[in-house]
């Protein structure tokens, strides 16, 4: 049975730009690695016939209407970014991609 | 950004190698409301004021699926011949960028809601080439940033962005084509015909106004080159936001030359991201594949499955419109033309010119010949789209039932033709007020023909004596002193009773 090594902790904290110290990566790959084991050994009872449940509810189709509902306000919805300008918000400069 | 790159000659390269490309397009919805919320979409509106908790991603916002955005993607998948997935699921792509506010896009990874489809693409010389669709999902656009600092917009050099949400959250269908095989030196033509026949189908089906300026509908082209159609698939790049017909067209003849000349020297194609580049009309490389691509796709836990009732869809389906390629059959049909003259219609975008101009009352025949002849040569010489031209088929209606009326000459049509396109006014206006109105009155018409023979007193012996053959010269002297504006026929008639009388 596979188990989770500390690396590929790292590597998905970096994933989700979680810091992770080296003690916190030492603890979580034990205890993340615990709950990995435990979905393994569910997949070892489930048989074939029993489709992967990602939606417990017993729905589908929640649709809503395609109708317009009053947008925020501009000017308190920017009185909460860390910088704004224009009527935007204002980002630190993207590094390393391109758009 | 100005690297030099080796390219070989387009047809040389075509000649050694077999391009294989595959198409993603991006269409924007028209619903009212965005895919998962109901903050209001329109183009143009002032930046963040379109915005929702959803549509910023604040901590607690719940999406909501808009039914119509599914509605107008079934619409889709079925007129792209598809099947529709009988359940599906939307799922969250994971990656972090401004213009995504929740740091993932909502859409549907291994359960589009439509798969497996096709679509014929007709090519300018009239042939027909089938396009294989392996999918089209449901998603959400981004924002739009803005960099600033950097040259022109561009993100190099750029010190900050600015973000309006306005965008995010707007429903998207990613149409994905399966790899598009066999069209060999044609692959440009052909990837540029199938946007186009993309484009139509959006209009037809009332999804999108599909709007290719204000990107409505946006491309990703995918191409390698193999050195046989029997060789195994060669190494592709993706060249991204390819946004007019013609760009798409430059893009894949762009990257047939430079992977050509790649592989002449002996080197591998890096599969990567390319950016197209209007201006100079290349691409160049983007963002290299990383860890940034592991999106960690998982099935969206805050919407429940789509399962399209079968009744639903085959609602939808008997609903569809007539799709554009059958309609272009039906008119040609209707309007009685031959193949390759439909085809030239069709080419120089007259269709709905020409459906209407006959709506107006022209006779097909007549419209198809004020469009594909007097105005073509008007748009082309003004270097604009037909429908661009400052007429409409209502007028070039008008001015035929003129013709048809027998109240002015062809000659004379054009006349009030560039009347009407100089902006004088109604064809009817323009006729008035440039006293166009062929001459019905004898009276003039015989002081003309009078004055004619006494000034040809030779030519009118003739045609006393029995020989007709030289009438044409009174009647030419007559309708030069009336300016054009007799009808002929009528003057011949008189000529001969005066002579003959």
């Amino acid at each position: 049975m596979s188990t989770l090594s500390r690396d590929e902790v790292a590597r998905v904290a970096a994933l989700a730009r979680i810091d992770l110290t080296s003690v916190e990566l030492d603890r979580l790959a034990g205890e993340l690695d615990v709950i990995v084991q435990s979905v393994a050994r569910v997949a070892e009872i489930a048989t074939p016939d029993v489709p992967a449940t990602s939606h417990p509810l017993p729905l589908t189709n929640v649709f809503r209407a395609d109708e317009p509902v009053p947008p925020l306000d501009r000017d308190e919805v920017l009185a909460g970014a860390p910088a704004a300008q224009e009527g935007k918000f204002a980002v630190p400069q993207i590094l390393g991609e391109d758009a | 950004m100005t690297t030099s790159v080796d390219l070989v000659d387009y047809d040389e390269a075509v000649s050694r190698y077999d391009p294989v490309f595959g198409i993603e397009v991006h269409v924007e919805l028209g619903t009212r409301t965005k895919m998962f919320d109901g903050a209001e979409q329109s183009f143009g509106a002032e930046p963040n004021t379109q915005i929702t908790p959803v549509s910023l991603g604040l901590p607690g916002a719940l999406p909501a699926v808009n039914g119509t955005a599914v509605e107008y993607a079934i619409r889709i998948g079925l007129a792209l011949n598809c099947s529709i997935a009988e359940r599906c699921r939307f799922a969250r792509k994971n990656y972090f960028y401004p213009d995504v506010p929740k740091n993932f896009q909502t859409s549907q990874y291994d359960e589009p809601i439509a798969y497996d489809g096709w679509v014929d693409v007709d090519l300018e010389d009239g042939t027909t080439f089938r396009v294989q669709i392996e999918r089209a999902h449901m998603e959400e656009d981004a924002g739009k940033n803005t960099h600033v600092g950097g040259e022109g917009g561009r993100i190099h050099g750029a010190t900050y962005s600015l973000v309006d949400y306005n965008r995010a959250g707007v429903p998207l269908v990613e149409i994905v084509t399966r790899p598009i095989e066999g069209a060999g030196a044609r692959a440009p033509e052909v990837a540029r015909a199938y946007v186009q026949t993309l484009r139509d189908l959006f209009r037809t089906l009332g999804v999108s106004e599909a709007r290719m300026e204000r990107g409505n509908v946006r491309a990703d082209v995918n191409l390698s080159l193999r050195t046989s159609p029997d060789a195994p698939l060669g190494t592709r790049t993706e060249t991204k936001n390819v946004n007019s017909f013609r760009a798409v067209e430059r893009a894949v003849r762009y990257e047939v030359t430079r992977q050509a000349a790649v592989l002449d020297a002996g080197e591998t194609v890096v599969q990567e991201t390319r950016h197209w580049h209007e201006d100079t009309g290349i691409t160049t490389p983007g963002r290299v594949k990383s860890d940034a691509e592991d999106y960690r796709y998982f099935p969206e836990p805050d919407l429940v499955p789509i399962a399209p009732d079968p009744a639903w869809v085959e609602e939808i389906r008997a609903a569809l419109p007539e799709l554009p390629a059958a309609r272009r059959r039906r008119l040609q049909g209707e309007w009685g033309y031959a193949d390759a003259e439909m085809r030239d219609v069709v080419n120089a975008g007259a269709v709905e010119l020409i459906e209407a101009t006959v709506a107006a009352g022209a006779s097909p025949a007549a419209a198809r010949k004020w469009w594909m002849g007097e105005l073509a040569r008007t748009a082309k010489q003004q270097e604009i789209e037909l429908a661009d031209l400052p007429i409409t088929p209502a007028q070039i209606g008008a001015l035929q039932q003129l013709v048809d009326a027998g109240r002015i000459n062809d000659k004379l049509a054009r006349q009030v033709l560039e009347g009407v396109l100089a902006g004088e006014g109604e064809p009817e206006q323009v006729l008035v007020a440039r006293g166009l109105e062929v001459v019905s009155d004898d009276g003039p018409l015989l002081a003309a023909i009078d004055d004619a023979l006494a000034a040809q007193p030779d030519v009118a012996e003739k045609i006393r004596g029995g020989n007709l053959g030289p009438v044409g010269a009174i009647i030419g002297a007559v309708m030069k002193a009336t300016r054009g504006q007799a009808d002929a026929a009528r003057v011949r008639e008189l000529v001969l009773e005066r002579v003959q009388g």
